[in-house]
């Protein structure tokens, strides 16, 4: 991979070409939000919380690969605002408790609140009517919870390729749904892989409930982002 | 992987045309879901032709058609699940053995729609959303049709009524009722090729002013014989010295992206039609495909050449089904004359999903998925249709370069501004006189087109479609090109005695409805924009509210994946910022707040459990 140089926000940097704007920024100790971003998975740019302007135009951090030369604007009061405004429509878009829920303090839609100091969206509440899923016998998937990022549709597929999670219906009725059959079929491995993948409380092994207390988890202690800045 | 050609002419595949969503229950569902599958090779691209024809055979696509359809295809069900109820034509419920599709767009709004609609619920027996009882007729709504120019209209078992009065439904449903083929309720048919045997259609083509480039006449397959002559690098030499850009709206172009698609290196190309022209309001494609539809495929095998395609795919949007056989035939009739000697055109099928109009989002629906868009880079140029290069341009476009090749890039130049080269086709409609296609020169003014129109009382127009910008009289000076007021072609007349807000609401539910989904901004943001705009039509808005939706526009419009988030907040932003007064009007001066809490609405509910009556007037 050729070493290319990048600005981030005024900040030269190296990075690889082929890498996109979110893996170079990481590398460079710069936080770029993200929520449907996960290491290792193919980007979907669903949630859009990395916004971040180049040559004038917004880009997905996540899906934008670097390029020689670019100038990166992300850490600015528009591009806050914006990312601000996204956790706000996704908390109003689903039904989040909070207080009862099993990934209180690992949940990174609660963190991303923390970090833009949320204290009410912005935004009327839709309070959508969205299903539970306990069916299958390794997990629970609350549609209540779900921000739709799709990391469980990229990152879990049964062993011959097929999809167990996906998008149905669309727009603002669209929702994650499961294939109980293949789902059926988790092992406990990629049940637990599933649940820590999700950034969310959507979906959650059963039979393992709160095995840390709630104090003690990921973002109890320290900020989103804390780890990479 | 890919099956190639189509079987030109092949009218065994005509199932949408008549029994589009019929209901035959069949013995042996499962064999012949089976059957469906096998008969379009399990091949994962066909999808929505296997979903469509399992509608048409078992009035809907049940949970276990759907499971079936997986297991045949070897997809998981959740796969299947997520097409079928992507798109608006395809339903997992019953549709009824006629299902009528009401066109619920602003102008059918203008033109009459609520009266149509209360006739249609009134002589079947049941309301918008449901199926009667018996299961014989089905009542649904439908974003445009594109039929703007003759509404109300509405598409019945894939066969399109216009021009609707409460009589026309009467009889319609009469014959619906007595089990007659919807096609024989078709008493006169429209101006034109609609004639024609295949169509016999009562679509009037309403063509009211004809240019210099698609609508004058030339001679069949002398552009492709023209460009056969020439190099493929001077094909596209010739598009770039047009400036000809796309004619879907968006204006990239075109001698560029044929560069980049031929420069692009895969083991074939492609050439995709856009023929999925969904923005209300437009309807030149449709005159288009009915009367030169062989100028548009001479288009695309200019283009192949040009890109180094051998094969092309027209995705015509669903609603135009009508005209498939029709096409098919032309197809079957160029390749006998030799103009596609070396080029074969297969038409898709689309089902019902405005975001397919965005390219990447046609190519994953004509690849047989959901309609959503794809992240960029690649470009479809460099990674489309199943991975290979690929140039999606809009059914104009091809047109025009048949001009261009024929006449050459310098003469096309001459036409239109600098910026803007051409003509441009506009579907006018609304309240004006004569609603129809006009093939304009780039830079025609706003008050221009009105005068021929004869729209002279308009005191709005909408200039783009619900993605495009809403003026008033100050601007109607304005120019219709790239550097001005944009248009993929739509032009929607307002006239002194509607309510411009009722227009933008219905623009925004259009795009609440339409949204794909994938992205926050848009799939959330603009349910959350009507939400808003209901508030302050209400009267329960406040100055601050006028600030916030403005404000709320800007975040969806800077946030959005793809055109359609990025552009779906401009009914709202562009009437705020040219009929400002009118939401003025509507808010409370004097308040900071007020609030939307509806007490006796609250309590409705745990009142009729507990059997007691809400004290509404006492709150």
């Amino acid at each position: 991979m050729k070493e290319i140089t990048i600005k981030i926000d005024g900040k030269e940097c190296k990075a690889k070409s082929g890498q996109t704007i979110v893996e170079a920024a990481k590398a460079n100790g710069i936080y770029i939000p993200t929520l449907c971003h996960y290491d290792g998975l193919k980007p979907a740019g669903t949630c859009r919380i990395c916004t971040v302007k180049v040559g004038g135009r917004n880009m997905a951090a996540c899906t934008t690969p670097v390029g020689e030369g670019m100038v990166i604007e992300s850490n600015t009061p528009e591009l806050e605002e914006i990312r601000k405004a996204i956790v706000e429509m996704l908390f109003v878009e689903g039904n989040h408790m909070c207080p009862t829920c099993e990934k209180s303090g690992n949940c990174e839609l609660q963190a991303m609140g923390y970090r833009y100091r949320m204290m009410v969206p912005r935004f009327p509440y839709l309070f959508p009517v969205r299903p539970i899923n306990a069916k299958t016998p390794k997990i629970y998937i609350d549609g209540n919870r779900c921000i739709q990022c799709l990391r469980c549709a990229r990152g879990v597929l049964a062993p011959d390729g097929k999809k167990i999670f996906g998008l149905v219906k669309r727009g603002g009725k669209a929702m994650i749904s499961v294939d109980e059959e293949l789902a059926a079929a988790l092992t406990d491995e990629q049940a637990q892989k599933a649940m820590d993948m999700c950034p969310v409380g959507a979906i959650l092994r059963k039979e393992a409930g709160f095995k840390v207390p709630i104090g003690s988890r990921k973002f109890d202690s320290a900020q989103i982002g804390s780890d990479i800045e | 992987m890919f099956l190639p050609v189509i079987i030109f002419g092949n009218l065994e595949n005509n199932y949408f045309i008549g029994s589009f969503y019929s209901i035959i229950i069949k013995e042996g569902t499962m064999g012949s879901i089976k059957g469906i599958v096998e008969k379009h090779g399990k091949d994962k691209t066909r999808l929505l032709d296997i979903i469509r024809d399992v509608q048409s055979d078992l009035g809907c696509v049940s949970e276990e058609s759907v499971l079936q359809i997986a297991k045949e295809m070897g997809l998981s069900k959740v796969e299947v699940d997520g097409v079928v109820t992507f798109y608006h034509f395809f339903s997992k419920t019953p549709v009824g053995k006629y299902s009528v599709y009401l066109n619920n767009s602003a102008v059918a709004y203008m033109m009459g729609y609520s009266e149509i609609q209360k006739a249609f619920e009134k002589e079947v027996g049941c309301s918008f959303g449901q199926t009667t009882p018996d299961g014989t007729i089905g009542l649904f709504t439908t974003s445009c049709i594109g039929m703007n120019d003759q509404e109300p209209a509405a598409i019945i078992n894939g066969t399109v009524f216009t021009s609707l009065t409460a009589e026309k439904v009467r009889d319609i449903v009469s014959g619906m009722k007595s089990g007659k083929d919807v096609r024989d309720l078709v008493k006169q048919y429209g101006d034109g090729l609609n004639q024609s045997e295949l169509v016999k259609s009562m679509v009037n083509n309403n063509i009211q002013k004809k240019g210099q480039v698609v609508f004058s006449p030339y001679e069949t397959g002398s552009a492709i014989k023209k460009a056969a002559s020439m190099t493929p690098e001077q094909v596209i030499e010739e598009m770039k010295i047009s400036n000809l850009r796309g004619r879907g709206g968006a204006g990239f172009p075109t001698g560029m992206k044929w560069e980049f698609c031929r420069k692009a290196e895969g083991a074939k190309h492609y050439v995709v039609c856009n023929a999925d022209e969904g923005e209300p309001g437009t309807f030149k494609d449709r005159v288009i495909l009915t009367e030169i539809p062989h100028m548009l495929f001479e288009g695309m095998a200019i283009a192949g050449f040009a890109v180094g395609a051998k094969e092309g795919i027209l995705y015509l949007r669903a609603e135009y089904a009508y005209l498939k056989a029709y096409l098919e035939n032309v197809l079957s009739d160029l390749k006998k004359k030799g103009v596609l000697a070396s080029f074969d055109i297969k038409i898709k099928l689309g089902a019902g999903a405005y975001i397919c109009g965005e390219e990447s989002a046609l190519i994953e629906s004509a690849e047989g998925k959901r309609g959503e868009p794809r992240n960029r880079p690649p470009f479809p140029v460099q990674y489309g249709y199943l991975g290979y290069p690929t140039t999606v341009n809009n059914v104009e476009t091809f047109c025009s370069a048949v001009k261009i090749v024929l006449e050459g890039g310098a003469w096309y130049k001459k036409m239109g501004t600098a910026q803007s080269a051409g003509t441009k086709l506009l579907s006018v409609s609304g309240d004006c006189k004569k609603p129809g296609i006009y093939e304009v020169e780039f830079g025609t003014t706003v008050k221009t087109l009105l005068e021929e129109c004869e729209g002279r009382t308009a005191v709005a127009v909408q200039v783009g479609g619900p993605s495009g910008s809403c003026i008033g009289k100050k601007d109607f000076g304005r120019r219709i090109c790239y550097d001005d007021l944009a248009t993929g072609g739509s032009v929607i007349i307002i006239g002194p005695d509607r309510n411009i807000l009722d227009v933008v609401h219905n623009f925004m539910e259009f795009f609440v409805e339409e949204s794909c989904g994938w992205c926050v901004p848009c799939r959330a943001g603009n349910v959350l924009l009507l939400k808003k705009l209901e508030k302050i039509m209400n009267g329960k808005g406040t100055k601050s509210d006028l600030e916030e939706i403005e404000s709320w526009c800007k975040i969806v419009k800077a946030g959005s994946r793809c055109g359609l988030g990025q552009t779906s907040p401009n009914p709202i932003l562009t009437t705020l910022q040219n009929f400002r007064e009118i939401y003025d009007s509507k808010i409370n001066k004097d308040l900071d707040f007020i609030t939307e809490f509806d007490f006796a609405a609250a309590v409705k509910d745990s009142c009729e459990a507990a059997g007691r009556k809400p004290h509404a007037e006492e709150h």
